[in-house]
């Protein structure tokens, strides 16, 4: 602690005294590979949100280890005394890998549809002329208000007005229209912090509006289109209530619908359960992997520009 | 120049050649942002008219909506039970945004830092994001069980001898409270963490020059330039919390009693359990209106719709 108040103390006479002499007058803190000093009581209280996200984690991938007897006994802290895959073995053979392909499906489906439409909406927003536009934006302010539950029974209507009940477009449709106003929004935000000189200097070349968006605002949105991407697949991956009330069949289940209802099948057999859910969550965790590689360059890039 | 080809029947004849270099051209028309308007409006504006009408019908889910005028309302009117779901929903509203707005927000200024160790914990933090909200309801449900879960172990500590957590109406609140908020914080995090790394490094380090520790640059700096992102993040929160419904069907189906019954679950309820599509979409109306009340007041407050770039000025 003394030493970080010291080193607070030490560094602005530096800046101070130099700026004027060299233009280089912050480095002393990029020197230190960009690195400001550390933050202890951030860096405690950090410690006790990762012992709260943490705790049930471990509990939860433990148990998927461990026998019901075992986990009945020896309470859900206790390490597996004979790790088991007999959980893995009974989810993977019941129809779990059927809902997960068309989870995987809907998912995919509705996050091209969102990327597609809330990234032209976000362009037609930032930068077109007119009352028209800014309508738009607000329409889609407004709907950033409006729960999926709440109109979950006219969804219903119109879906069987559109013999559609019962089929995964049933599900896709709705859950990627609820996405598009978060997209728009963060899209908007970041699309606005577009210098105008770019924008200008492409006009000056005489670009279209189709190569200003695929060459300047795609380019420099690219975080933000990630993030959309991220979102919009979360939310797809998480519906429950379009498919609960949506869809029917085994054949169209969806995984938290599946999940759901594993509850009645293997009743009190928790880590059987519990292995589901852990199965549901791979999947996209291997896609956030993936997909945070991508959002940090993104970040990044738009940093170096 | 050479792909200008998409746009060619439009463009030239509204931005003639010598205009070129004005800010009008290589600006989109309002056409392209027609797909994404018309899909919204047909699947969620629409039905949110259409919830309404409904609120005057009587429907079982099967036949033809029938006409009933004000029945729906006069019985919901009397109905104590949705009395109380506004009021659970109220109070859940804002008790989530006092609990996860701070929280988030320190949380992501602080995840915002590039040092190795926060992005390692960043990405600790952003896993209870990855499960669906009812996978991670069957994982609470599990650990809150009294006879086998978590709670049986650590519960008397926390002041519930017997563990039933779940089995008191606080209890039962509380728990949903705090395991939405456990699933959509690291969401908020993420969002505040955005926010926060695009703030310029040159305001920090004026700040640092002028000898502004870090609790005054978060005041000072961090804090006004997030503005923009604290409207976003709440509408959010806000809107999520008026809609816990996964949580509420699996952790305690509205119970004990009708003690959680929030408003998206009496919905449920009466909708799709009793089969009263008509009585349901008046309650669905009511959660409508109250959802974009309080975001129209939030925006409003905050003049977010008027707002442009904070790196204005700069």
């Amino acid at each position: 602690m003394t030493e970080v108040l010291h080193d607070r103390k030490n560094h602005p006479p530096n800046g101070v005294r130099t700026p004027k002499k060299t233009p280089a007058a912050p480095r002393p803190r990029l020197s230190r590979r960009g690195l400001p000093r550390a933050n202890y009581p951030a860096g405690l209280g950090a410690l006790i949100w990762l012992g709260i996200v943490g705790l049930p984690l471990y509990v939860l991938v433990a148990t998927t280890f461990q026998t019901r007897d075992g986990y009945i006994d020896d309470g859900p802290l206790a390490l597996p005394d004979h790790p088991t895959l007999t959980n893995y073995r009974r989810v993977l053979r019941s129809d779990f890998l059927s809902y997960l392909l068309n989870t995987a499906l809907v998912t995919a489906v509705c996050a091209a549809i969102v990327i597609t439409l809330s990234v032209t909406v976000g362009y037609t927003v930032v930068r077109a002329r007119g009352r028209a536009s800014r309508r738009i934006f607000q329409i889609f302010l407004l709907g950033l208000a409006i729960p999926s539950q709440a109109v979950v029974i006219p969804v219903y209507l119109v879906i069987t007005k559109l013999q559609l009940y019962d089929t995964l477009l049933a599900v896709i449709l709705p859950t990627a229209a609820f996405s598009l106003p978060v997209s728009v929004l963060v899209l908007v935000g970041t699309m606005r912090d577009i210098d105008e000189e770019l924008y200008e200097s492409m006009a000056l070349d005489g670009a279209s509006p189709t190569r200003v968006l695929l060459q300047l605002v795609v380019p420099l949105s690219r975080s933000a289109i990630s993030t959309v991407g991220v979102m919009s697949a979360l939310h797809a991956w998480n519906g429950f209530l379009f498919p609960l009330l949506l869809t029917q069949s085994k054949g169209n289940r969806l995984l938290t619908l599946g999940l759901y209802d594993y509850v009645g099948e293997f009743r009190v057999d928790t880590p059987a359960l519990l292995t589901a859910v852990v199965l549901s969550i791979v999947p996209i965790f291997l896609v956030y992997l993936f997909a945070r590689r991508q959002l940090i360059s993104g970040l990044m890039g738009v940093g170096g520009k | 120049m050479a792909d200008a080809a998409p746009t060619r029947a439009r463009r030239p004849a509204r931005q003639p050649r010598r205009s070129v270099g004005r800010a009008g051209v290589g600006r989109p028309g309002v056409v392209w942002a027609l797909p994404g308007a018309l899909f919204f409006v047909f699947f969620a504006v629409a039905p949110m008219l259409l919830v309404g009408a409904l609120a005057f019908t009587d429907w079982d889910g099967i036949g033809t909506p029938s006409w009933t005028g004000m029945s729906n309302w006069s019985r919901l009117w009397d109905d104590p039970e949705t009395h109380q779901a506004i009021r659970l929903s109220l109070v859940l509203t804002v008790l989530t945004w006092v609990f996860q707005t701070p929280l988030a927000l320190l949380l992501g200024v602080w995840a915002a830092g590039r040092q190795r160790n926060r992005a390692v914990l960043s990405a600790v933090f952003f896993l209870p994001l990855l499960g669906s909200s009812v996978a991670l309801a069957l994982v609470w449900k599990s650990l809150l069980d009294p006879n086998f879960g978590l709670v049986a172990d650590i519960g008397p500590a926390l002041g519930f001898a017997d563990g039933d957590l779940l089995g008191s109406s606080n209890g039962a609140f509380g728990a949903i409270l705090f395991v939405t908020a456990w699933q959509f914080i690291p969401l908020h995090t993420l969002i505040y963490q955005g926010g926060a790394r695009a703030i310029p490094r040159s305001l920090y380090d004026a700040a640092a020059i002028d000898g502004a520790g870090t609790v005054r640059q978060f005041f000072s700096i961090t804090l006004p330039q997030l503005r923009n992102t604290v409207v976003t993040s709440s509408v959010i929160m806000v809107v999520g919390a008026l809609t816990f419904f996964d949580t509420v069907l699996i952790l305690t189906k509205g119970g004990p009693g009708t003690d959680t019954t929030i408003v998206p679950y009496l919905m449920y309820k009466n909708g799709f359990q009793a089969f009263d599509l008509g009585y349901a979409s008046a309650v669905a109306t009511i959660l409508v209106f109250v959802a974009t009340t309080v975001s129209l007041l939030l925006v409003r407050l905050t003049g977010f719709a008027a707002m442009r770039s904070t790196r204005e000025g700069m």
